[in-house]
């Protein structure tokens, strides 16, 4: 029999290596032939490690796993959860960028192929830049990194610029609490990336890649290593992709723990070697980016999408969705929520669906208090908004941001005061310090909101002024964006202010 | 019976000739300066002061450059580290679910701060803005592996393994 015990960093963290262990070590005092793949994640957290088993019928769930379990796993008398497609998380979700992920082993070529891998370099190695520019702008994909700017438009600005040399730039620093999906897909489908990078390369006439993937992500790391290595041994990287005669290849770097360097052109200069702060735009990176060249920089799951719409077509893609936002959104439910993982889902889901229904509320079963979406530069919802779909627009509209599509679920338990300082002192920490309403503001934030925690409720009127000075003065989203999780927590939660509902009207 | 506390061995002393082999290795690479510090750290355990002025002289930049670089980034130490390092998340996924607690008895128990290493040397313990482990939090890291849903028990084994 097949075993599959995930490598995903969530399952180790839950347990998965001394599973797979003790899987092997049983098997072998038992006799038994067992063949173990360290698979990807399925996305459903909440039971890792997911145990799966193929007895040739299809696959059979187990889990949360103990290495308990394993006695009665052998004996077949383990209460298993059924064939892993039909467990409710899993069959809601319409899973494109995610198929293959906990599907097919991270790092086999050959089962990324027969599972529709390499199909759309293939079709797009017979196309030329612009016809493969067209399609990434006909599929309407927008950028999964936070600013929703359309795939297709930035890809074209690099191939209509004049340069000896080009550059694909992934965004691999996921460095927003509450989101995963860089990390799942890069540990497990990392061809995903690698075929997307290389169709980006052909559209735009870059032969190089760089994917600057953070420090904090050390199996990622590793397993893209070993994913591009293969890559470059099997033709798909190189001098003659694919026996095309183009070239491609790429390179992985990695980060030095500062958040900031998630922004684009922060990570721009930590590519190259500098001091990560944010330049001014213009020049746009696709025009003066890495080494002043033109530069593509895309998300991880921007570039991890490009495949399946070259491999299913543009409009195929453009098909599902809500408003502007077209194809599937990566939702990452996080925190304190009972069933925590990704779920891949057409845009225009609920915020209230995703939380409730999906997540299934809180983990520690208490009301759901609030959400945080997008990151810690993302506004904080109260329930009063669950109503709100999961799209670009319509989260604009509501004061908030849909960032890279992490939620965060609070329970009644936590103090928005000390979320709202929270969110202050992190600016704090991670401003790249190029601009005085961020470097300096954040600072004095920290000390207001310490003076409201005080009883000074007369500081939450300088509050108010402090964000508005960080937001207009402010280059970049870190000091512009950092007024929404803190006026969001003040205005939604003005009791965890000291501030009475009647004084605060 | 005591168990010996389970600890990756100490980097090997510093040495100038390394840090230059080190250089040699990567000089060729488009922008080769956070690979040459992350190799020098993975080699030496931290980014010693006087491997700076040899850094900057082959890759002909300056001293005040390649130091602003170093002291930019929070992952580059000036110094070495305990004989284990425990990450702990303080971001907001692991808060939602306790982290913040963990964190502080995590302190109080071995009567340190954040950045800060025990007096025998055992255990560093520093701060982490996410390790993308949010839907299995509070989070951790030791010494590179990752270690989810920490709770007061789980942090007494990773630090009495420690020797702390
Ligand atoms: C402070 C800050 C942090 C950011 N962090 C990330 C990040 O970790 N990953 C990411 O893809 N984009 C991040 N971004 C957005 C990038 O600047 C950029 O918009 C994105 O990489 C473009 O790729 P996309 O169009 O595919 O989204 C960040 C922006 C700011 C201001
Ligand atoms: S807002 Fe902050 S992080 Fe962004 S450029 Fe200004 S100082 Fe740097």
């Amino acid at each position: 029999m097949r075993v599959y015990v995930p490598r995903d960093s969530a399952a180790k963290a839950l347990g998965a290596d001394d599973v797979a262990a003790a899987i092997r070590a049983e098997a072998e005092r038992r006799g038994v032939p067992v063949e173990i793949v360290r698979n990807g994640s399925r996305g459903m957290v909440f039971l890792e490690p997911l145990v799966e088993v193929d007895r040739g019928d299809g696959r059979e769930a187990f889990g949360p796993f103990r290495t308990a379990d394993i006695p009665a796993f052998f004996d077949g008398t383990l209460a298993g959860l059924g064939r892993v497609e039909e467990i409710d998380f899993f069959a809601r979700q319409t899973r494109l960028t995610f198929a293959r992920c906990g599907v097919i082993d991270p790092l086999d070529l050959d089962d990324y192929a027969a599972h529709g891998g390499l199909a759309g370099l293939r079709r797009a190695l017979a196309m030329t830049g612009a016809a493969i520019v067209a399609e990434v702008t006909a599929s309407k994909l927008r950028g999964r990194g936070g600013a929703g700017f359309p795939t297709g438009i930035k890809w074209k600005t690099v191939l209509d610029a004049e340069a000896d040399r080009k550059f694909i730039v992934c965004n691999a620093d996921e460095g927003d609490s509450g989101t995963f999906a860089d990390r799942m897909i890069m540990e497990g489908d990392p061809f995903s990336l690698i075929e997307g990078m290389a169709i980006a390369g052909l559209g735009v006439g870059a032969s190089k890649g760089f994917v600057y993937l953070r420090s904090e992500y050390p199996d990622a790391i590793e397993v893209m290593n070993a994913a591009v290595g293969i890559a470059r041994d099997r033709g798909l990287l190189g001098d003659d992709i694919l026996g095309s005669g183009r070239a491609f290849d790429m390179e992985i770097r990695v980060g030095a723990g500062a958040y900031v360097c998630g922004e684009e052109t922060a990570l721009l200069n930590s590519l190259e070697g500098k001091r990560g702060t944010v330049r001014a735009k213009p020049p746009l990176p696709a025009l003066e980016g890495f080494l002043g060249k033109p530069t593509v920089v895309n998300n991880v799951i921007s570039l991890a999408t490009v495949p399946v719409i070259f491999e299913k077509g543009a409009d195929h893609y453009a098909a599902f969705g809500v408003g502007r936002s077209r194809g599937t959104v990566t939702l990452q439910i996080a925190g304190n929520v009972k069933r925590g993982g990704l779920f891949e889902t057409a845009f225009g889901m609920t915020l209230g669906d995703a939380v409730d229904t999906i997540g299934g509320g809180t983990a520690s079963g208490r009301p759901v208090k609030a959400v945080q979406v997008g990151g810690p530069l993302g506004a904080y919802f109260p329930r009063e908004k669950f109503a709100t779909p999961l799209g670009y627009e319509e989260f604009d509209a509501e004061g908030g941001l849909i960032g890279h599509a992490g939620i965060v679920v609070f329970d009644d338990t936590v103090d928005m005061l000390a979320m709202a300082r929270f969110a202050m002192e992190f600016c704090a920490v991670e401003s790249c310090g190029k601009c005085t309403p961020c470097r300096i503001g954040a600072v004095r934030g920290v000390e207001t909101i310490d003076r409201i925690a005080d009883g000074d409720t007369a500081a939450s009127a300088l509050l108010t002024d402090l964000c508005e000075t960080m937001r207009d003065g402010s280059l970049c989203a870190l000091g512009g964006f950092t007024p929404y999780p803190v006026m969001s927590a003040l205005d939604h939660f003005p009791g965890d202010f000291h501030i009475m509902k009647e004084a605060a009207e | 019976m005591q168990r010996p506390p389970n600890v990756t061995p100490a980097p090997p002393p510093f040495e100038l000739d390394g840090v230059r082999a080190i250089v040699d290795a990567h000089r060729a690479l488009d922008g080769p300066l956070l690979p040459i510090l992350h190799a020098v750290q993975a080699r030496f355990g931290h980014i010693p002061e006087a491997a700076v002025p040899v850094i900057a002289e082959m890759l002909n930049l300056g001293r005040a450059e390649v130091h602003g670089v170093v002291s930019f980034y929070h992952d580059f130490r000036r110094e070495r580290t305990g004989r284990r390092v425990v990450r702990l998340c303080r971001a907001e996924a692991c808060q939602s679910v306790g982290g913040a607690e963990v964190a502080a008895r995590t302190l109080q128990r071995l009567g340190i701060g954040w950045h800060e290493t025990t007096p025998d040397g055992a255990v560093t313990v520093e701060p982490v803005y996410c390790l993308g482990l949010c839907a299995c939090g509070p989070a951790a890291m030791v010494d590179g592996k990752v270690v989810g849903r920490v709770d007061a028990a789980r942090i007494e084994a990773i630090l009495s393994e420690a020797g702390a």
